[in-house]
């Protein structure tokens, strides 16, 4: 019996593998031809490259800017994810401890507004964009992930929030605490391991969006996804170039992932199960 | 007192809830009433937006037949999209909770596809389509790699269905993980007792007391599969023809291409009621199926 068992794992663990192989087989494509040159690629994309070269990333480099349209998509997402963070927690702390009228009904306003798909609203979206002025600004972009992002990031912190006893914020205000103090130096920190869900779930999306910037900030702000759409309008089957380029702007949200996969992972699971 | 109790509430609603507020209603449902009268317009994008009653609307149902038909291939997309990610998200899951080495490194594996955004991917996959299939298929001769990938509808069809799942179903799998660690042990252990084979106990025990993860599940991949655009536009553009061409798409080209923003917006209306009610019913139906354990 015992015997059987350890096989049987052995059997499971194999088709893991496989199953992992079959997973990464992309990368191993996009890697192994970012180093070849054009006439390798052709020849064989799936063979290894005959040397080693960085020269399709030195081009591909130049070709997007990629210094600049990082730094757009770094500045982009993080003030979009700190003023998020803000906002929501700030409106779902007082949702849930002043259940007026006003703000239950706010509350389901709030989450009702989440099956509104963004291509239902892009258009008009433009217009608003275009009439105060947010169009081709930074804090245009931002207002609009602010926007967007409020309904989800409220709810996360809405239901953890509900969990926070009451009786640690009356004692700070017998002690002489105001509203604000007791928000910002005693519930905000208390909020930590759903602060993290929500950086988490917003940078991943803020940071991958492709139909927000373009109709936002197009020219303005080139964040990568944009650049790379951009580079495949002109350089389609430059693959050499091609293949760099993706490598490079794939390499910043995989860094991110794998530094604090633990965290994610675990903040996703938190996300989806409350979601 | 009493007046300096009430204006410090007021205070404080407008701090705490007035930004949010601010920016929801005129981000979100600003555009979502200015879309209903948009979709009764000629709008053409800047300033041009005269009443013209129920054209619109009447022109998508009666003559649009591109509308209907990336209509139909949303729809067949989001059943053939959505049956796979869960299935081979269900299975990665199974194999997961299992006691096996690797697991850590194999969950890592399994869900860096999703970080990456829909745009790279599509890309990612387009050159895989394009060369490394076709290189595959020289050497090994398995005619699955040389068929004309994303040339024909069919294999465009398929080969969005693909990259979804490669995206998706790593998500998924931690979701049905999750649940299935909180399954009590106890409940398995009788049944294995009762003489229940591993099969019986996973339909029987396992999948009732899932049901919650299989109703989350089914919603991230159904609305996720409905609105795709990324991969669209990456891996096909709409091609060959209109051949794989999803609503969201439909939407896009309407308006930003062919300049038509009223008969652009009619439609995204449309897209909202779909998707409103397609998420709602299977919301509903799985959610009948959840027990207590």
């Amino acid at each position: 019996m015992e015997e059987k068992y350890a096989k049987r794992t052995f059997g499971l663990e194999l088709l893991g593998i496989v199953l992992a192989l079959v997973f990464l087989a992309p990368f191993y494509f996009l890697l192994n031809n970012s180093f070849k040159k054009l006439p390798e690629i052709l020849l064989n994309a799936a063979k290894l490259p005959e040397a080693f070269s960085l020269d399709n990333f030195r081009r591909a480099w130049v070709a997007i800017d990629f210094p600049t349209v990082l730094m757009h998509s770094v500045v982009v997402t993080g003030l979009s994810v700190l003023a998020l963070v803000i906002v929501s927690s700030m409106t779902a702390y007082r949702l849930v401890r002043r259940p007026t009228l006003f703000n239950k009904v706010l509350f389901n306003v709030l989450v009702a507004a989440m099956i509104i798909p963004f291509q239902s609203i892009m258009l008009p979206l433009m217009k608003v964009t275009a009439m105060f002025e947010l169009r081709g600004e930074l804090y245009g972009i931002v207002i609009c992930y602010l926007g967007f992002g409020l309904p989800l990031s409220m709810f996360l912190y809405h239901g953890f929030i509900k969990s926070v006893p009451l009786e640690i914020e009356e004692a700070a205000v017998v002690d002489g605490c105001t509203p604000y103090g007791v928000f910002g130096r005693i519930v905000f920190p208390l909020l930590k391991p759903i602060t993290m869900t929500v950086i988490i779930l917003n940078v991943l999306w803020i940071w991958n969006d492709y139909l927000l910037p373009v109709l936002v900030i197009n020219d303005s702000y080139t964040t990568i996804p944009l650049a790379v759409q951009k580079f495949f309008g002109q350089y389609l089957r430059k693959w050499d170039l091609a293949m760099a380029a993706l490598t490079l702007s794939t390499i910043p949200v995989v860094a991110f992932f794998l530094l604090l996969q633990k965290h994610i992972i675990a903040g996703i699971t938190a996300g989806s199960v409350k979601g | 007192m009493v007046k300096r109790k009430q204006w410090s509430e007021w205070m404080q609603q407008t701090v705490f809830v007035g930004p949010g507020l601010l920016f929801f209603a005129l981000i979100i449902l600003l555009p979502f009433f200015m879309g209903f009268y948009y979709t009764f317009t000629n709008w053409d994008g800047v300033d041009k937006a005269d009443w013209v009653g129920l054209d619109n609307l009447t022109r998508v149902f009666t003559d649009d037949e591109r509308f209907w038909s990336s209509f139909w291939f949303t729809s067949k997309f989001t059943v053939a999209a959505v049956v796979t990610t869960n299935l081979i998200a269900f299975g990665l899951a199974l194999l997961l909770t299992r006691n096996l080495k690797l697991k850590g490194v194999l969950r890592t594996i399994f869900f860096l596809p999703n970080v990456i955004g829909g745009l790279l991917l599509g890309y990612i996959w387009y050159f895989i389509f394009v060369r490394g299939f076709s290189s595959i298929g020289e050497s090994t001769g398995i005619g699955f790699f040389e068929l004309p990938w994303l040339g024909t509808p069919a294999t465009g069809f398929w080969g969005i269905v693909i990259v979804f799942v490669w995206q998706t179903a790593g998500y998924m799998m931690l979701i049905y993980v999750a649940a299935i660690l909180n399954v009590p042990k106890e409940l398995m252990e009788a049944a294995r007792i009762d003489g229940a084979s591993g099969w019986r106990i996973l339909l029987s025990v396992t999948m009732p007391l899932i049901m919650p993860a299989i109703t989350i599940c089914l919603f991230l991949t159904t609305s996720n599969a409905f609105k795709m655009f990324d991969l669209n536009l990456a891996l096909t553009g709409g091609g060959p023809g209109n051949a794989t061409e999803s609503i969201a798409l439909n939407i896009y080209k309407e308006s930003l291409t062919n300049g038509r923003y009223g008969l652009g917006t009619a439609k995204a209306m449309i897209f909202f009621f779909a998707v409103a009610l397609i998420t709602l019913l299977q919301v509903w139906t799985t959610k009948k199926r959840e027990v207590e354990a």
